[in-house]
């Protein structure tokens, strides 16, 4: 039943794509991110029966229905608990989730923590466009404080979530961040996820150009990019701007701050280490941006090896038939105090 | 209660008893469950029957000596058949003033209080809130007293082994076992050997609690305080290997041979709650069979993750109890619209909200039956005694398999927790509840090629195929939208919704032609009958046997199903004038079968956290049948 994924025949994005034509809005960031992963998929040599799309509600949530794989459309926020029974009994399978922030991150963050916390073999992508979609355009908790939505007239009061924080507050092995406009970065980011072992995080910034429309253009258009978008390269000095001029350097009080190459020399600046094993400095970078509108780091923040929970569920089957035997029911049922009638 | 008497060579006589109901009961502290659970165990070797009710309070520790941490124990030992753990107790032990006080109604008036008196000192008296010292004002006038200086008997006993004073008086409750097992001739090695085996890495403690066991037999023996011995003879019962267990415990196992007869691996996701924790206990300590299991962070995430399982190809199955199925209903809800396996186990216990944890109820069946939204049929099991819990689990697991659907199996913290005398199944005899797995394309489309259509239906069973990833060309995607019938495509279609929902609804109605007829017990015409579900079939089983005994003549049903109803019980109950219908609930099968059967049965209520007694029930058929 199981085959091995990096073996199998190869396979083109329209073995990927279902017979199911998109019930998204017209311009919604969601297509380019389904584009991206069907085309991605023939060139990681994944293999459609082996790879299962788990969901729960939400605009995002009707992802699994594009994909030509096996899929699971669940309940509101449950997804990551649907992934983990299936993860862990079929260790076998690639096993991704998607979902929105409202999904994720509000009516399902508990189930987020704990998902990423034991290291679950699952790859959640994280469509945040900072409000409630499928409803019609609610709040959602990683919207920004002042927020005029049909539910906050007067604007929300809400402290929003900054989702790379709690993913690796979490304990989360693998944490990264890409936008829909960039289909290599996010290619490069969703193999990344897959290729990891455990849990694997990533925030795609999403548009919603019905209901939020522009969220992050002030960091992800083409010509913002450089000036915005800190790209995070493993071993390397973080640093952006069209020329490389302007780096994240971290100060005598232990804060990052955004410099002039110029200003502090390019020793000083702070090399990326996604590998790290404290998640101290990710959790600082990923704290570096309050909101789409501040230079903002994209990347791998942390990549590192953790014990996978279904290899250890595994082993501890095989542990206790070592020490045990294999499972004998007649002998159970015999395992306490029995007596004869004659 | 006394057969014969017949003197024995010293002074003292030894009576035969046909039964005896002793309730155990001290303070959370006292170890009284597991005086209970040894004396059960000894008399269970002994060949006795029995059945037992534990019955202790939902604080781990109370604050010592209060009435609400007050922990009893309650077992019927006997020479014949029991289906209960007895009416009222003939005797009491009660380690303090507290257990005195709380479970002294109880006792059967003339019957027997075996009590610590060095615990009955002014705090003591105080705390349980008595004025005056009870062994002294003639609170017990009615009953026969034996005070038994057990704290200070089991600390002398054990001065020269080395114990320290506080963990020696930790051993007086195998004092009360010691003193309880000579008056009732209970053998003592099993009691010993356990004692050894449990404590034996602790020298001290063994050796503390052997020599308060052996000390407790012995005073009974030589300190001229009783009059009698009484003996319980054991029990004719049917030839074969017997264990003693308990409901969650032959659940477990029952959910372990499920997964044998079904050839398919099991994986339990649960979250903690009382009183449903010892399946998850035990059902983690069993990986050795391949069982995985998986405490999640929440009741919804245990269920969801059950169905994860299910989804890959494993019996997924999650255990709870009330508020955990309140909060399960939606992803049940979601399993019934995927139509797959999934097993979802209610531990009943008072409700509603955290209602009463630690005391049984039967008040969840509505919620089983009616508790999502949307037309939402699915199957419900009930359990109706500790061992057939094992049964019940094969028989949940069985209908999940065949049907794709979820199933609730009821159980209750009474039959959890209580315990009989189980003759061992012989495992050839467990049906093969295997089930196949889609493989193949299952039908072609226009132009002729194989296609899968997830929702193309079995036409005997409607149940849908099960496909599970890792199956080349069977790529497909389930959800919670409304699906096309057949392609499984998600479809809004008025008339495809009504069709589905008909299908849904009838897939779980044809069931009753897959499941036993009704459970009927019948003696001789009568136009009287019992209907039972769950726990209560003990109650009434001794009730009716009782009323047999005095030539009243009493039919007793019993509903193993709650959904679908078995075939032929609307035919059967037409048979009678009055069919009464005893449930620990505010009568929830009585509406069921008067809105399903139009049949005005007679509802018999009790929502006391304690089980119906024989004699509830017995009084209950006297009533009807004087009616008659």
């Amino acid at each position: 039943m199981t085959t091995d994924t990096s073996t199998g025949p190869s396979t083109t994005k329209a073995d990927w794509t279902s017979d199911q034509e998109p019930r998204w809005c017209p311009g919604c960031g969601d297509y380019s991110i389904l584009s991206a992963m069907q085309l991605l998929m023939p060139q990681l040599g994944a293999q459609p029966e082996n790879t299962v799309f788990v969901s729960g509600i939400g605009c995002a949530a009707r992802f699994p229905y594009y994909m030509k794989t096996y899929g699971m459309h669940g309940i509101h926020g449950r997804a990551p608990a649907l992934a983990t029974g299936l993860a862990t009994c079929r260790p076998d399978l690639d096993v991704w989730v998607v979902g929105g922030d409202g999904d994720i991150l509000s009516i399902g963050g508990n189930h987020l923590l704990h998902s990423l916390r034991r290291n679950i073999n699952i790859k959640i992508l994280l469509f945040n466009n900072q409000i409630y979609g499928l409803t019609k355009g609610q709040y959602s908790p990683t919207s920004e404080i002042g927020k005029v939505t049909k539910s906050t007239p007067l604007g929300s009061v809400d402290e929003p979530l900054n989702p790379l924080s709690v993913a690796l507050g979490a304990e989360a092995t693998f944490v990264a961040r890409t936008h829909d406009m960039d289909r290599n970065h996010m290619q490069e980011m969703f193999r990344r996820a897959w290729e990891h072992t455990g849990a694997a995080f990533v925030e795609v910034y999403q548009n919603c150009n019905v209901f939020n429309d522009g969220a992050f253009a002030e960091i992800t258009k083409k010509d913002k990019r450089p000036s915005m978008l800190i790209t995070l390269e493993h071993g390397e000095p973080i640093r952006f701007g069209a020329e490389g001029e302007r780096g994240v350097i971290m100060n005598r009080s232990g804060e990052l701050q955004l410099v002039d190459v110029a200003d502090v020399g390019e020793e000083n600046l702070l090399i990326h280490d996604e590998r790290a094993e404290t998640p101290s400095l990710a959790f600082a970078l990923s704290r570096l941006s309050s909101g789409p509108f501040m230079p903002t780091p994209i990347g791998v923040f942390r990549a590192v090896e953790g014990p996978e929970y279904a290899s250890q569920v595994t082993r501890q089957l095989a542990f206790a038939q070592d020490r045990s035997g294999p499972g004998d029911l007649h002998a159970l049922l015999r395992s306490r105090a029995t007596w004869e009638v004659a | 209660m006394t057969d014969t008497a017949t003197q024995q060579p010293g002074s003292r006589t030894v009576e035969d008893l046909e039964r005896l109901v002793i309730r155990f009961a001290g303070d959370s502290g006292d170890g009284m469950q597991l005086t209970g659970d040894r004396f059960t165990s000894a008399s269970a070797l002994f060949g006795n029957d029995l059945a037992t009710l534990p019955d202790f309070p939902a604080e781990i520790r109370a604050p010592a000596g209060t009435l609400h941490g007050v922990s009893a124990f309650q077992v019927q030992v006997a020479s014949e058949t029991v289906t209960t753990p007895g009416d009222a107790p003939t005797v009491l032990v009660a380690m303090n003033p507290a257990a005195l006080r709380s479970e002294l109604d109880r006792l059967e008036v003339g019957g027997t209080v075996i009590i610590n008196s060095d615990a009955f000192e002014e705090r003591n008296l105080d705390k349980a809130g008595y004025t005056d010292d009870p062994l002294t004002d003639g609170t017990l006038d009615h009953y026969t007293t034996y005070l038994v200086p057990m704290t200070s008997l089991t600390k002398e006993v054990c001065k020269d082994l080395g114990v320290k004073p506080r963990d020696a008086e930790r051993s007086k409750n195998f004092f009360a076992l010691g003193v309880v097992s000579w008056l009732f001739d209970r053998p003592v090695e099993p009691t010993l050997d356990w004692i050894q085996q449990k404590f034996g890495s602790r020298e001290k403690v063994a050796a503390a609690n052997t020599a308060a066991f052996k000390a407790g037999h012995a005073f009974g023996e030589t300190a001229e305080m009783f009059q009698a011995t009484y003996k319980v003879r054991p029990a004719e019962l049917e030839p074969g290997t017997y264990t003693s267990i308990n409901g969650n415990t032959a659940l477990s196992w029952g959910l372990i041979a499920a997964a044998q007869q079904a050839k398919l691996p099991l994986f339990l996701a649960s979250y903690p709650i009382t009183p449903a924790s010892d399946v998850l206990h035990e059902l983690s300590g069993r990986k050795n069979f391949g069982v995985r299991t998986f405490q999640a962070e929440d009741e919804i995430a245990a269920v969801c993750a059950a169905v994860g399982a299910s989804f890959g190809g494993h019996i997924g199955v999650t255990t709870t109890s009330g508020p955990g199925l309140a909060l399960k209903a939606e992803t049940i809800g979601l399993a019934l619209s995927i139509e797959l396996p999934l097993l979802v186990i209610d531990i009943q216990r008072g409700g509603p909200s955290t209602g009463l944890p630690t005391k049984t109820e039967a008040s969840d069946l509505n919620l089983a039956l009616y508790g999502r939204h949307g037309e939402a049929p699915l199957p419900v099991v009930a359990a109706y005694s500790p061992s057939q819990c094992f049964f019940a689990a094969i028989e949940a697991v069985r209908l999940a398999l065949k049907y794709r659907t979820p199933v609730i199996l009821l159980s209750d913290g009474y039959l959890a927790n209580g315990s009989e005398p189980w003759l061992l199944p012989d495992l050839e005899d467990l049906p093969d509840i295997s089930v196949d797995f889609t493989t193949q394309p299952n039908d072609t489309d226009a132009e002729g090629n194989p296609v899968f259509r997830p929702y193309l239906r079995d036409p005997a069973t409607l149940a849908r195929p099960w496909a599970v990833p890792g199956t080349p060309g069977l790529m497909h995607r389930v959800g919670g939208l409304e699906k096309e019938d057949g392609s499984g495509n998600i479809s809004y279609s008025p008339a495809n919704h009504g069709l589905m929902t008909e299908l849904r609804a009838n897939k779980v109605a044809g069931i009753a032609a897959d499941i036993p007829p009704t459970w009927v017990d019948s003696d001789g015409p009568t136009d009287v009958a019992v209907l039972s579900w769950g726990s209560v079939w003990g109650a009434v089983t001794s009730a009716v046997r009782r009323m047999r005994a005095d030539d009243v003549q009493v039919d007793h049903l019993h509903l193993t199903h709650l959904s679908p109803l078995h075939a032929d019980l609307g035919d059967l109950l037409g048979r009678y004038r009055t069919v009464l219908v005893p449930e620990m609930n505010l009568g929830q099968l009585a509406s069921i079968i008067r809105s399903q059967y139009l049949i005005d049965v007679k509802s018999i209520t009790k929502v006391e956290g304690v089980p119906f007694t024989a004699s509830e029930i017995a009084a209950a058929i006297a009533g009807a049948v004087n009616d008659n």
